[in-house]
């Protein structure tokens, strides 16, 4: 059976250029960076030219970027590594609710070491209010993260607007871009951002290698003590080979993808609100990540729905408790405002530039046929 | 799928026989876990003291709905009394288990049978 992969939000398949650009730093081409002969000059250079690559895509200069293993470890060194440095003059941290849980669970750790955090609450689109923002901050506050697109609703924040109100108070700003990042656009100076996480396996790009913008003059604490790597910032042997994926990756990603991914995306919108009693989680429109659909189906559970998707090939997520490792339903879903049952009752249909107009099609046709043949013997009917 | 489930869990959540409603059942049972969220409703028909015939209407996972169903199988024409005794552990050995984590959907199957039953009994009481 054909497999359609619709789950491109936790991760996606890596590009055959990406691939052919990684291979020669396996087998031939193997050296250290940080030594001074041929070899690690060689590694050397094919992680400067990434860095540019990344630099200039957000308008930062390669000196600003610093690698690390992926979105994980940059939000936890942004979080940790500022605290660190700030703390106790300043202890106070704004996000939202719906950031990502290696974002809330480095907060959550920080305040058992004496942070204070805020969490903003979001609209029933996800929309932080700006508002609520402002006047949260105070004179012990020293950074304010927000994701710039989530990723299970897709809502894209309004990061000019946060900026501003960034650089007026005086406290530096982080967003996590790792849904973002190639998709829409991000300038550091345009956006005030003081800190940006990215990460490389959301853009057909290698597992494992992400970076940070960390803008000059910002005084963090490594997590990573050692040789000294990456201005001392993150200690460890580099990656070669995932950074030049995760390089090659960045250059490859161009505008006509995301003018695909967003028709597509409107496609499989129309198509789902056409099943009665469908309600879509989060923004239409340009606010809407382009590759990123939600949908709650009411009355059917979301781990049912995909068990059965996945019998017809269509492989989904959901952010229903019954699919979770611990049986707790999406956070994201629940600061929207969502009941616990239509949360579980919503999946997510994540594409890519891979997705063909075809599959879409195909889901579409599927699709109706399950909620109906599900819903017929749901106990909430 | 994702969650470890066995071939047979699968067999019986993607072609479920017993899902459904019965015609004027004579006994109703709902339950439903605080934890996950999801519901069960379960319809039973009795004669002679037997279960005669019985669907359930499931709001949960692939172990829920799995569940549902072959305990539904297991107490098909069998006594109110033994039917009552059936218990969670019968139901995952006849599905090849269940990820511990799932234990409980099918713990929530038989909770909500013992609810039908004691609702039968019930309006029997009441109509004697
Ligand atoms: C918004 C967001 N932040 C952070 C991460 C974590 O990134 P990584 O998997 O590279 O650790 C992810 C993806 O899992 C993500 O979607
Ligand atoms: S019924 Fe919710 S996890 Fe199975």
């Amino acid at each position: 059976m054909r497999k359609i992969y619709f789950d491109n939000a936790a991760s996606t398949r890596v590009d055959e250029r990406v691939i052919r650009a990684m291979e020669p730093y396996f087998g031939s081409k193997y050296g250290n960076a940080s030594s001074i002969h041929g070899f690690g000059r060689e590694a050397k250079e094919a992680i400067e030219n990434a860095r540019k690559i990344i630099a200039k895509r957000i308008g930062a200069r390669a000196r600003e970027i610093i690698f690390t293993s992926g979105g994980t470890e940059g939000n936890n060194f942004v979080l940790k590594g500022l605290f660190f440095s700030n703390y106790p003059r300043k202890n106070h941290i704004i996000t939202s609710k719906i950031e990502h849980d290696c974002i809330l669970n480095a907060c959550k750790w920080l305040e058992s070491l004496g942070a204070r955090v805020t969490y903003l609450d979001v609209d029933k689109e996800g929309f932080i209010d700006l508002e609520q923002l402002e006047k949260a901050i105070n004179e012990r506050t020293f950074l304010v993260s927000i994701m710039q697109a989530n990723n299970e609703v897709g809502t894209i924040q309004n990061l000019k607007a946060i900026g501003e109100i960034c650089k007026k108070r005086g406290v530096l700003f982080h967003t996590d871009a790792c849904q973002s990042f190639t998709k829409v656009p991000l300038d550091v100076n345009k956006m005030n951002l003081d800190l940006v996480t990215l990460n490389s396996h959301k853009i057909h790009g290698p597992k494992g290698v992400g970076a940070v913008y960390i803008r000059e003059g910002i005084k963090i604490t490594p997590l990573l003590h050692g040789g000294g790597h990456e201005k001392g910032l993150r200690s460890g042997t580099e990656n070669v080979s995932g950074i030049v994926g995760f390089g090659k990756a960045v250059e490859i990603s161009s505008r006509k993808d995301v003018e695909k991914m967003e028709k597509l995306r409107d496609i499989l919108i129309e198509g789902i609100l056409k099943i009665p009693n469908v309600k879509l989680n989060g923004p239409k429109g340009e606010k809407r990540l382009c590759n990123n659909v939600n949908v709650c189906f009411n009355d059917i559970e979301g781990e049912s729905i995909g068990g059965y998707l996945e019998s017809k090939g269509i492989f989904v997520s959901t952010g229903s408790a019954c699919a979770s490792h611990t049986l707790a339903s999406s956070h994201v879903l629940r600061a929207m405002g969502l009941s616990p049952q239509q949360i579980n009752s919503s999946i997510r249909i994540s594409i890519s530039r891979y997705t063909s107009e075809e599959e879409v099609r195909y889901f579409l046709k599927v699709l109706p046929k399950i909620v109906k043949k599900l819903r017929r013997f749901s106990a909430l009917r | 799928m994702n969650q470890g489930y066995s071939k047979k869990v699968l067999e019986y959540f993607l072609n479920p026989k017993n899902l459904g409603e019965v015609k004027n059942p004579d006994g109703v049972g709902r339950a439903g876990n605080p934890v996950c969220g999801d519901v069960m409703e379960v319809q039973i028909k009795v004669r002679e003291g037997k279960i005669s015939d019985i669907k359930f209407k499931t709001f949960g996972c692939a172990a829920a709905i799995a569940s549902s169903n072959v305990l539904a199988e297991i107490v098909k024409n069998k006594p109110l009394e033994n039917a009552r005794e059936a218990t969670y552990k019968e139901v995952l050995k006849e599905l090849g288990d269940l990820p511990p984590l799932k234990h409980h959907c099918a713990i929530l199957a038989v909770q909500c049978l013992k609810k039908a039953i004691e609702d039968y009994e019930e309006k029997l009481q009441r109509n004697n």
